[in-house]
């Protein structure tokens, strides 16, 4: 196996171990039934929002198409329960401001099964009929970021990919909705695996999983295509090993340039569940309508691996995932990465990986710590994995220093992953500060 | 003869020959500048704030004396001061009116619902990051207070309740506030515009109202209370024309049901119509799960 010398098996530099608290590691996916009301957003992903096809007062079936594709980077949405559209109007959203939302009231009759689809042989398909079958499924990154996936497998002209790394690396704690995927759906996922490749034209595939999930990895070993061209390999558990670029890092040894995208370097990173749920959703010709999410936390009576139904308010989820009254915090995604929320009317889109739920006394001693001035120990620096300065950045962002820290300082190469802040002994917000900095500096871009 | 005097000599002659290249480039690459533009400078705040519009204080003083703009653009500026620029460039003071900024949101501890508590890094922009912050209106201030912290001239401090307040008088219109507030509630105003909706919720009346009561519920009383096409409803909220500034009345505050729309009797305090509800209330409002 000359390719596999490829392959070293070591981590990336940097990073931090924080506790892996995967509860629900052994709790098989279970469906989540329809809330009375969904609430599908028009942007759930990055690119412009879809356009809604529907009007208020229309009937729609399950699976049925409610939203259009607005230009390249944007993708449709589809219906995920039968019922009536009562409404299309502003929601909360995740993010704090009002989106603009299609509310579907359900029906109560309406069953799980998926009254819209039109079997395709994808087998047949010429790779640009494939990346566009994918927009019409509606599929973004379901590992958190969203980006619509028919983008990410679109080869720009002159570029070419060899190899197709997909991230089955869950390095997030809590989080296993990406472990059972990968138990309960090996085959689904080879299949994605395969439409992706042919796609994207990349003649192997590797699949990167962190070695806290030996039985992921043998699962996945055993349903192996006979061609010999995508393979499974295991990598150290450390956070933040599913960021792409470490994972790169990881299985090849070789480091991703600052400011340039994988394909740079010949390859496609893509999670494992927005592939199993390609290889599911292709075949057939049906759009993204639901999705697992880990809903987890110790103010969760019943965790567990949850199908949701794209559009559940919180408030649902938790009533049946067992939330206790004291519950205080909801994050969603990851407890590293993940988004406190401040409202339960928020829908799980198709960017949520899990709904985390904590007490009051989990938060005890969290909440409101006092900062202490930057002490120069340089942990942060230590845990930094694109190997950046968090401590230089931190004091520039206390005095707005804005634009130094993007051009001397390469703020832009910060994916957020909170290394610094979990490290830091002084309390201070860095990452939180660096978020700020960011957004301001895309502001500043873009007028 | 010794290396030590040697090393006199050396530097000697080195230094007479740096001297008259020095001398050289003096009057040969010498560049005439008004020496008004250094005065003019004296003149002005040097706080660099950027409300006139030019790149600083340095910049404004080189455009007054090349007669690109007038000594009053400086809003900064003592009225007294800007006499004497226009008196020593010999030019007209020019008149700019004064404008300030503005906060279109009225929802403070007391009468504005939470609907999570915040506990993060102590800034507006990191609170509206996470989910917006806390609040039940998702357009509101969120009182962490970026913009009495960003102002240069100490014109914003926040009140008892957690809401920013301007001093008209301090206010130099740089603009820092309406580029730091996440929520985009301070826009400059010049201070002839004294009809104010002080709210900037786009929900419907009843959401609005549930989650602040000072909200503007779009009821429309204001719009048939002033003059023809002076305001109008926009995506549940009243928005004034101010094109039509010089039409517009108190009358139109009057019927305003929360007070959410505010005349300017002076820059530096508004007064609600009669009939807006009257908050007595002095605590915060609780968190709410709706």
């Amino acid at each position: 196996m000359k390719l596999l010398s490829y392959f070293r098996g070591e981590a990336f530099q940097r990073g931090v171990h924080p506790p892996g608290c995967k509860h629900t590691a052994e709790a098989p996916i279970r469906r989540l039934p329809f809330a009375p009301r969904l609430t599908v957003p028009l942007s759930q992903h990055i690119g412009k929002p879809s356009r809604p096809i529907v009007r208020v007062g229309e009937e729609v079936l399950r699976g049925q198409p409610i939203a259009e594709a607005d230009g390249w980077l944007s993708v449709p949405q589809h219906a995920p329960a039968t019922g009536v559209v009562e409404a299309i109007e502003l929601r909360p959203s995740a993010r704090g401001s009002w989106a603009e939302s299609i509310v579907i009231r359900v029906y109560e009759a309406s069953t799980q099964e998926v009254l819209w689809g039109a079997p395709q042989d994808i087998d047949a398909f010429p790779p640009q009929d494939i990346v566009l079958a994918v927009q019409r499924t509606g599929m973004v990154g379901l590992g958190g970021a969203a980006f619509p996936s028919h983008a990410k497998l679109t080869v720009p002209q002159g570029a070419k990919v060899e190899t197709l790394v997909v991230n089955g690396c869950e390095c997030e704690p809590y989080l296993t909705c990406d472990h059972r995927l990968m138990v309960e759906r090996a085959a689904d996922l080879m299949a994605g695996i395969r439409y992706a490749m042919r796609a994207t034209g990349a003649g192997r595939a590797i699949v990167g999983v962190e070695d806290n999930k030996p039985e992921a990895a043998e699962t996945l070993r055993r349903v192996l295509p006979p061609q010999g061209d995508i393979f499974v390999e295991k990598v150290p558990t450390k956070y933040p090993q599913g960021s792409e670029k470490m994972l790169i890092t990881a299985l090849f040894g070789v480091e991703v340039p600052s400011g340039k995208l994988p394909l740079s370097l010949g390859m496609v990173v893509n999670n494992v569940g927005t592939l199993a749920a390609l290889g599911k959703l292709l075949p057939v010709g049906q759009g993204l309508i639901e999705r697992v999410v880990t809903i987890t936390g110790p103010g969760v009576a019943r965790p567990g691996n949850y199908l949701v139904p794209l559009g559940t308010p919180l408030s649902f989820v938790l009533d049946y995932a067992g939330a206790q009254t004291q519950a205080r915090q909801v994050i969603l995604g990851g407890p590293m990465m993940g988004q406190a929320v401040a409202s339960l009317d928020v829908p799980v889109t198709k960017g949520v990986s899990g709904v985390l739920v904590f007490r009051g006394e989990d938060m005890a001693g969290r909440e409101g710590r006092k900062t202490y001035p930057c002490i120069k120990c340089g942990e942060c620096v230590e845990s930094c994995p694109m190997g950046l300065n968090p401590s230089m950045l931190g004091m520039l962002a206390a005095r707005r220093e804005y634009d130094l820290m993007g051009s001397q300082y390469h703020l832009g190469d910060c994916f957020e992953c909170g290394c610094c802040t979990y490290t830091c002994p002084s309390n201070i917000p860095l990452v939180q500060q660096f978020r700020v900095a960011k957004q301001i500096l895309r502001e500043k871009a873009a007028a | 003869m010794g290396s030590l005097a040697l090393s006199g000599v050396f530097m000697a002659l080195l230094g007479i020959a740096l001297a008259g290249v020095i001398a050289f480039a003096n009057r040969r690459l010498y560049v005439f500048e008004d020496p008004r533009i250094e005065q003019v400078e004296e003149l002005l705040p040097k706080s660099n704030c950027g409300a006139c519009g030019t790149a600083g204080c340095r910049n404004f003083a080189e455009k007054v004396v090349a007669g690109e703009i007038q000594p009053a653009q400086c809003t900064v500026n003592a009225p007294s001061q800007i006499v004497v620029i226009a008196e020593l460039l010999g030019v007209d003071t020019g008149s700019v009116e004064k404008r300030v900024a503005r906060l279109a949101c009225a929802g403070a501890r007391h009468v504005a619902y939470l609907r999570a508590r915040y506990a993060g890094h102590d800034s507006c922009r990191a609170a509206h990051v996470v989910s917006g912050g806390g609040k039940a209106c998702a357009w509101g201030c969120l009182g962490l207070a970026d913009c009495a912290n960003v102002c240069t001239f100490d014109a914003i401090h926040m009140d008892a309740h957690g809401l920013p307040v301007v001093d008209a008088d301090k206010c130099s219109a740089c603009n820092d506030c309406v580029e730091v507030c996440p929520k985009g509630l301070f826009s400059l105003e010049p201070v002839s515009r004294k009809l104010w909706v002080a709210c900037k919720n786009l929900a419907d009346g009843d959401t609005a109202e549930k989650s602040c009561e000072v909200a503007c519920t779009a009821c429309g009383k204001c719009v048939m209370d002033s003059g023809p096409g002076v305001m109008k409803l926009e995506n549940n909220l009243a928005v004034v024309d101010y094109a039509r500034n010089e039409k517009t009345d108190r009358k139109a505050i009057e019927r305003c049901p929360t007070g959410a729309i505010v005349w300017f009797d002076n820059p530096n305090f508004s007064i609600k119509g009669a009939e807006a509800k009257r908050i007595l209330r002095q605590n915060e409002l609780p968190v709410i799960s709706a």
